[in-house]
């Protein structure tokens, strides 16, 4: 807010004129707001909200997703090299038990593979039926496709989370990869790691069997269609991706859609990316934040999107991945209880939704799966620079915009500043080994070059009416 | 009164040309720019007639003003013995003028440059040598300075300054700076204008005009009470009151002499240049007597040569030894890019192997508006100020021996953009000459070669294209060629008579360490 210029003020007084008018409504005051909550310091304990899974297991509705753990240098593992401060992670664990949360998500790729230990070693003094511990077979490097090396990685997740079961067993992003079926083909049925699985859940190692997924439509509508008797799955779900996936990126497909099939089976739905990766929690388009805070000034964007994942009913649990502690304890709080959204509200998230669409943003959630680029690039930086100026109005090409020459100074000096140059996105070669892994199925090459022609195109036009020099 | 004058424009002119070297933003270039053209051995090598002939001039009239006003290197002389002698009474002495040494200096200078040996000679050229200590000495000081303040102006949100890389562009260059600086220190500590009236090879030139100047300090000697004060604050040393002399030729109309006599027994006026100096008489009498402290000061200006053959001595090897690299390279090329497949877990970053610039030929290259390889190694002082300007990292001082702290340009850091042609605005002496940006990129600097053997599409079947993605002149082509295993590859192919050698492909190439399409520099540059 510090830059507020004339043309953000519009913006904003318009947004904020619209909000009103909603509010007026009474859509942003119901009874089910969960006002009064926010702004607390209190922690609710006892109050969490639970769901019953298909054998009976109570779930705690917040899930605690391991994919985004504190670091030493008080970053997220995604962001940094860091070390992860496993102090904080025990600690935060710890809490998370205290005040009801008894679900724990992980994979052995996450946090370049240091996720499970660290989950292991926070879970080890807590008495086994306090929690479920869920995590994936993350078979997709081709190396770990033969069967021998998929099953080395299952067994390598009992010694590291130090269990003898596993609770909730997934099979990891199926849909994904340049050819979606072959690659769930090769990954699970092929060379009969599912089979295995599924012995193994007889045997008691795996108490829960589904799959995450992303991308490839067809591999979901497949595996629902396999004689496999799915416990659960897990879907991207948000009051973006609802009914806008598809506007987003036409490869993906509306979570309305994913939950409807799930609903219709009867198979309880695991909701990951709730947030979007922190962009429906850290709103980068003030016209959306404006709107939200109106219709509720003391409710954080977070809390929203949190009540907004819960409330279908066949939801299980939604994850997130929680950082830092004030995360968590705000997570806490949405979550117990969990209020339920009324129909007012559920408008006034879609009219959200439909105003950050507005803006051309790139959907990247900065989960690093493309990293790292062979090149060196720094794929998630690059994305996270350029839809920052996009939301705030600083991709301009237009040399005869009045704002033309301040956006295009605070662009390319905010683009030094996130991204080194060498691993700026003018290094693309295009080899695409990024795209197959985007859970967001984000056509990264083309992005980037689109990107690049950008810089290129305001680097070479410092003065506006210059034109052909 | 006339001394506080030249004190307050020699402190405008030395902040200002020492901003020209510290500035990296090009917008004190707008204003103050044209200080540097009028800067003597530069505008004489541009062939700049109206501000040598205004120069010899104001000399002719005035005396050495641009010794004093100027120069930054002789104002900066002054700054330091201002430091050495501010609590001292007895500052300095005469001494007597060593004509034999300041001559055959200018010679051997000139022959130097006339012969092309610039490496060597432009290390006494005052303005290039002044501009070597700022751009390697200071300049690194000024931009960590700034990059402080942007570090915090990243945290504030402000875009008020960003940050600009602090590196070391040539060792040698710079050792040559620091030897520099560390010998105009010692000298000017200890003699104020020593270097001036020695070594100097335009201190020698404007001397010799000066001899005959119109104006400048006489003394009355009837008023004089022989107290030396004008003696003591001389800091050329050609003020002789026994010998009741004043040498105008080492005089650089500081005016510090008038400023401090008492008796109001100096005073700066018209004196008939015809008269005859009985310096002369003096000066030549002495010479004998002076040659041994002559020689104690030669090995300072000695010293600077004989490091700088070590130093490019050592580097000489190198050149050859990435002639070798550059055979060896397909190998190396499959090794410099990380492989995908072994991804098994999610982020980090993929090292970088650091860049090494490939063999550019026998002719170096040099920025659009040089013209020609020997327009520019005629008449490039080193000074450094384009170094110092270029924005993209991609001018840096040469290390070869013959063209040593002459820049040349090389594509490791960043690329010779096309909407830039600050070097061309910059340079004092026509080594680059100014070119419109429209200009600039229709000015062949040389070409892109492509090498088989390491590119990525040839060596390893990977598609890639982003050299013919980032040509601005549509240089070069793809074309579709069998690959070993039968695989169509869409092979560069570059149209030599488009590309203008701006560096673009050679700098997203991503083959490592060596590009696998390097630029080779022209000798003659045409416009294409």
């Amino acid at each position: 807010m510090a830059e507020l210029n004339r043309r953000n003020f519009l913006k904003l007084a318009g947004a904020g004129a619209a909000a009103a008018a909603v509010a007026a409504t009474g859509c942003g005051k119901s009874e089910n707001n969960p006002m009064g909550k926010g702004g607390t310091l209190e922690l609710p304990e006892g109050e969490m909200t639970y769901r019953t899974a298909k054998n009976g297991d109570k779930i705690s509705l917040l899930g605690f997703g391991m994919m985004r753990l504190p670091t030493k240098d008080n970053r997220s593992a995604r962001e940094t090299d860091a070390d992860i401060d496993q102090d904080m992670v025990n600690s935060l664990v710890d809490e998370a038990i205290k005040y009801g949360v008894n679900y724990f998500d992980t994979s052995p790729a996450y946090c370049k593979g240091k996720s499970e230990a660290a989950l292991g070693i926070a879970l080890k003094k807590h008495p086994r039926d306090k929690f479920f511990v869920a995590t994936k077979l993350s078979n997709f490097a081709e190396s770990t496709w033969p069967r021998e090396e998929s099953i080395k990685m299952y067994e390598k997740s009992f010694k590291e989370l130090q269990v003898d079961t596993i609770d909730y067993m997934l099979l990891h992003g199926i849909g994904m990869g340049e050819d979606g079926m072959k690659v769930f083909n090769s990954r699970y049925i092929d060379n009969g790691i599912l089979d295995f699985l599924l012995e193994e859940r007889k045997k008691g190692r795996i108490r829960n069997i589904g799959f995450s997924y992303h991308g490839d439509i067809a591999v979901f509508d497949h595996a629902l269609a396999m004689d496999v008797d799915w416990d659960f799955v897990q879907i991207q779900l948000n009051y973006v991706d609802w009914k806008h996936a598809k506007e987003v990126n036409t490869r993906n497909t509306n979570a309305e859609y994913l939950y409807g099939e799930l609903k219709k089976r009867n198979i309880p739905a695991i909701v990951m990316e709730p947030l979007l990766g922190g962009r429906l929690a850290r709103l980068d388009n003030k016209k959306a934040l404006a709107k939200l805070k109106q219709a509720d000034p003391s409710a954080s964007p977070a809390s929203w999107a949190l009540r907004y994942a819960g409330n279908p009913e066949g939801v299980l649990t939604v994850l997130s991945g929680m950082t830092f502690r004030e995360h968590l304890r705000e997570n806490l709080r949405t979550c117990s209880p969990h209020k339920s959204l009324s129909q007012q509200e559920l408008d006034l998230l879609e009219d959200v939704a439909q105003t950050m669409l507005a803006y051309k943003t790139i959907p990247c959630n900065t989960c690093q799966y493309c990293m790292p680029c062979p090149y060196g690039l720094d794929i998630p930086s690059i994305f996270v620079h350029y839809n920052k100026c996009v939301n705030e109005d600083r991709y301009i090409d237009d040399i005869n915009d009045p704002e033309y020459l301040k956006a295009r100074r605070e662009f390319l000096i905010g683009y030094d500043r996130s991204v080194p140059r060498l691993r700026q996105a003018d290094h693309c070669t295009g080899c695409n080994k990024c795209s197959p892994h985007c859970p967001q199925r984000i056509d990264i090459p083309a992005e980037m070059q689109k990107i690049d022609k950008f810089v290129n195109f305001i680097k070479k036009n410092e003065h506006p009416n210059e034109g052909a020099i | 009164m006339l001394r506080k004058i030249r004190i307050v424009l020699a402190a405008i002119f030395f902040v200002g040309i020492t901003l020209l070297f510290l500035d990296f933003t090009g917008i004190f270039h707008h204003w103050l720019g044209w200080m540097a053209k009028i800067q003597f051995l530069p505008a004489l090598l541009a062939f700049n007639v109206i501000v040598v002939i205004a120069l010899a001039l104001i000399t002719f009239v005035f005396g050495r003003l641009y010794c004093s006003v100027i120069c930054p290197m002789g104002v900066f002389q002054d700054i330091i013995a201002w430091f050495s002698t501010r609590k001292k009474k007895n500052r300095y002495r005469p001494t007597k003028a060593k004509n034999i040494l300041r001559y055959v200096s200018l010679g051997i200078f000139a022959l130097l440059m006339l012969l092309g040996v610039h490496s060597i000679a432009i290390l006494i050229a005052p303005y290039s040598a002044y501009g070597r200590i700022a751009q390697n000495v200071f300049a690194p000081v000024y931009q960590g300075v700034n990059n402080i303040l942007a570090y915090f102006a990243e945290r504030a949100d402000s875009y008020a300054f960003y940050s600009t890389d602090v590196w070391i562009r040539s060792i040698p260059t710079f050792v040559i700076a620091l030897v520099t600086l560390i010998g105009i220190g010692v000298l000017s500590w200890r003699g104020g204008r020593t270097w001036c009236n020695t070594i100097c090879p335009v201190g020698t030139v404007l001397g010799f005009i000066s001899r005959f100047s119109l104006f400048k300090p006489v003394i009355d000697h009837d008023k004089c009470i022989k107290c030396h004060a004008c003696e003591k604050r001389c800091k050329a040393s050609c003020i002789d009151i026994d010998a009741k002399t004043l040498d105008s030729s080492r005089c650089v109309a500081c005016m510090n002499c008038i400023g401090n006599c008492k008796k109001g027994a100096i005073s700066y006026r018209f004196a008939s240049p015809f008269a005859k100096s009985a310096v002369d008489e003096t000066s030549i009498k002495t010479v004998k007597s002076e040659e041994s402290s002559a020689e104690e000061k030669q090995p300072q200006a000695s010293v600077e040569p004989e490091k700088t053959v070590e130093n490019t001595s050592d580097r000489a090897p190198v050149s050859s030894a990435r002639r070798g690299f550059l055979l060896s390279l397909p190998a190396l090329a499959i090794s410099a890019v990380a492989h995908a497949d072994d991804k098994t877990t999610d982020g980090g970053l993929a090292e970088l192997k650091p860049r090494q610039n490939p063999d550019r030929g026998e002719f170096t290259l040099k920025p659009a508006g040089s013209r020609s390889f020997k327009n520019f190694s005629t008449r490039c002082t080193g000074c450094q100020l384009c170094v110092a300007n270029c924005p993209n990292g991609v001018l840096r001082p040469s290390t070869s021996l013959i063209s040593l702290m002459q820049p040349e340009m090389q594509f490791d850091k960043g690329v010779c953009r096309p909407e830039c042609n600050r070097c061309s605005q910059v340079c004092p002496a026509g080594a680059i000459q100014p070119v419109s940006k429209a200009e600039k990129n229709s000015i062949q600097i040389g070409h892109a070669e492509w090498h088989f053997h390491s590119c990525l599409v040839t060596a390893e079947g990977i598609a890639c294209g982003n050299c013919a993605r980032h040509c601005p002149n549509g240089a070069i082509i793809l074309v579709e060629q069998d690959g070993p295993d039968g695989k169509k590859l869409q092979v560069p192919s570059v149209d030599i008579e488009r590309c203008i050698g701006c560096g673009a492909c050679e700098y997203v190439c991503p083959v490592r360490p060596v590009s696998a399409i390097t630029v080779v520099g022209h000798e003659v540059h045409k416009e294409v």
